[in-house]
């Protein structure tokens, strides 16, 4: 429970006027205007894996939540359903690494980051071994509260020697991250959107391609360079068309994989044009890509004006998903202003 | 740095699907094993590397190693399958040591079995060392996997139970575990679902010594009797005693010929300190103390007591 929520325990509520329903699990991630792809990560396994023989994936009993279950169902006899126990999970997962299988492992990204920590760390991880995690509801995703709202994953993972972190925007994204892993030879945590994923890097630079390792600029802007990852790429690109409106050129440097990091590019484009630099993730302040850009711009003597747009260092309330991005200042309409605040 | 180099690296690119033939899809023959060294002699063998490497570093968990001395015996020289010279052999039976802190034992008992050579037992335990004081996968060839954080060790066995089935490789998976690891949620995870996937080709090796790091294992969770605890769960159980040489073979040859889809556990109740009567007397803790006057005493204690 959150102290906000705590102090207000016994306050008797009302109806709403205006009913925002808190978002179920299951629902898909809401972005105005775009176009949606039905379950991408799923896809893009079944494709991969027609290909490749060491191709096997394990859920526990969040398949159908991580769309894995359209893997299941193309390939039935090369899916494992390992049941409610993540760091069996792991584990298992670890044992067909060893007898040179690739496992795609899914589960929440919460269970991954905090229940299955050790596992994670010693039998994948410490091996170097070819285990590939994929985990649905990053940072605030959900409404459902701490219990399943990862915030903090990236700093917990960030912190693993020989892990590749993954935090795709949207649908060109999930799709392309699924061949990027297999070619890829040691362990990956990627985050995951599922259901119905918005197209959005597409519409914004056409021949987009997602790339391992490889941050790219999706919008030029004299102003502002907005450094960002996962869906705050999303929000990073419809609040900097917002910006336009009042003469505010904002560029937008779209950095999918957070370890290892893209310093190059992250330094050449922040040392550019004088701009303020802001970092936007759909993670807690602590740990994440905020602090990683932070440190390399610090690092490299890059004296650029330099705020971070992240969760706070709480738990989060629970609600409606619009509702509390609006409240975390994950919103179009908050990062607008927060850039605008800056200047 | 001082890293073997890892076995999945030059792989991956290979189809998974009979990776060296047909050689893998017969059955082992096991008829290899056959020496005329017993068993016995090799246990007290492995005891005795236990004590020089104890000696050398003027420490280690030699209580463990003197008491599972025998049930690696009649592992490595009645069941396993494996080459010296080729620990990687994809025909191999993996042995998994879940226990970590147990690797002087394991390295005692793989120096005996030619898998590592004997001249390195000076380096134990030292900078540089293929032989840390914890095992791990990518320092010892023969170490399968990494042990220490314990309760690991069965849910990767499990994983590799799955792996070798779905390759058509009939090798078996021995995961080696202590009683302590019986208090890990992770493995009765690992417990059922090899009950779940019908593994009769893991065989999980319990040692219990009644004896994990704050004191008696029945004093902390592993209080009921384990094979009921098993058989409930679907395993096929036996329980005895790990000291006595032949009734480990019968339980290995036992667990090896079931014919029940199942997977196997041998619960073995051993002593610690086994073999060396004035540290058996010692008031038995986790990380028994060993004077350094004591080593060379101990030595000749076992010596006294070897086999005819």
């Amino acid at each position: 429970m959150t102290l906000a929520s705590m102090a207000r325990k016994y306050e008797a509520r009302k109806a709403p006027e205006r009913k925002v329903a808190t978002s179920a699990m299951i629902a898909s991630l809401a972005a105005e205007g775009y176009d949606t792809v039905a379950a991408p990560f799923g896809h893009a396994l079944v494709e991969a894996a027609k290909t490749d023989d060491r191709i096997v994936g394990l859920s526990a009993d969040l398949s159908k939540y991580t769309d894995l279950h359209v893997f299941a169902d193309a390939m039935p006899e090369r899916f494992y359903q390992m049941g409610m126990a993540e760091q069996l999970l792991m584990s298992v997962a670890a044992g067909m690494a060893r007898e040179r299988f690739l496992p795609f492992a899914t589960t929440y990204a919460v269970f991954a980051a905090r229940r299955a920590y050790d596992f994670i760390a010693m039998a994948i991880a410490e091996e170097n071994l070819p285990v590939k995690i994929v985990c649905a509801l990053p940072g605030l995703t959900t409404g459902y509260g701490p219990s399943h709202q990862a915030t903090e994953d990236l700093a917990i993972f960030r912190g693993l020697p020989n892990m590749t972190l993954i935090d795709p925007c949207d649908a060109v994204d999930v799709a392309g991250m699924v061949p990027a892993m297999v070619a890829h030879e040691g362990p990956v945590y990627a985050r995951l959107l599922r259901g119905k994923v918005p197209s959005v890097l597409t519409r914004h630079r056409p021949d987009y391609r997602f790339e391992l390792g490889r941050a790219q600029v999706i919008r030029e802007g004299g102003d502002v360079l907005v450094i960002s990852s996962g869906i705050m790429t999303m929000r990073a690109l419809d609040a900097a068309e917002k910006l336009a409106g009042d003469r505010i050129d904002v560029a937008v440097l779209h950095v999918p994989t957070i370890k290892p990091l893209d310093v190059e590019t992250i330094l050449a484009e922040s040392q550019a044009g004088g701009r303020l630099v802001v970092t936007a993730e759909n993670h807690t302040v602590n740990g994440g890509l905020g602090e990683a850009v932070a440190r390399e711009l610090l690092t490299a003597g890059v004296a650029s004006r330099f705020r971070m747009i992240a969760l706070p260092d709480e738990f989060l309330e629970a609600g409606a998903l619009p509702t509390l991005h609006e409240m975390y200042g994950l919103s179009v309409d908050r990062v607008a202003a927060q850039i605008k605040s800056w200047l | 740095m001082f890293r073997k180099f890892h076995p999945c690296f030059d792989v991956l690119a290979l189809s998974v699907a009979n990776p060296e033939g047909e050689e893998i899809m017969t059955p082992p023959d096991r008829s290899g094993r056959r020496s005329n060294v017993s068993l016995e002699e090799r246990a007290l063998n492995i005891r005795r590397k236990a004590l020089r490497m104890g000696e050398i570093q003027g420490q280690g968990y030699i209580g463990q190693a003197l008491g599972i001395a025998d049930v690696l015996a009649a592992t490595y020289f009645h069941a396993l399958e494996y080459r010296p010279d080729d620990p990687e052999w994809e025909g191999r039976d993996r042995f998994l040591l879940s226990i970590g802190h147990y690797a002087i034992a394991l390295y005692a008992a793989l120096m005996e079995a030619g898998v590592l050579p004997e001249e390195e037992i000076e380096t134990y335990g030292m900078d540089d060392s293929r032989m840390p004081m914890s095992g791990m996968a990518s320092y010892t060839p023969g170490m399968e996997i990494t042990g220490g954080s314990l309760g690991h060790g069965l849910g990767i066995a499990v994983g590799m139970a799955m792996g070798l089935r779905r390759k058509g490789n009939p090798a078996l998976v021995y995961n080696l575990m202590s009683d302590g690891e019986l208090g890990e949620g992770s493995t009765w995870e690992a417990v059922m679902s090899a009950v779940q996937w019908k593994l009769d080709n893991l065989i999980c090796i319990v040692d219990f010594n009644n004896q994990q790091a704050d004191g008696p294992t029945r004093d902390a969770l592993a209080v009921a009797a384990e094979p009921p605890k098993w058989e409930a769960f679907g395993w096929h159980a036996q329980e005895v005693d790990g000291n006595d040489m032949d009734a480990v073979v019968a339980a290995l040859d036992a667990a090896r010929a079931l014919a029940e889809p199942k997977p196997r556990v041998i619960i073995c109740n051993t002593t610690m300190c086994k073999g060396v009567d004035f540290l058996e007397r010692r008031e038995i803790t986790h990380f028994v103390r060993v004077e350094p006057d004591e080593w060379s005493k101990a030595l000749a204690v076992l010596e006294e007591g070897k086999p005819q």
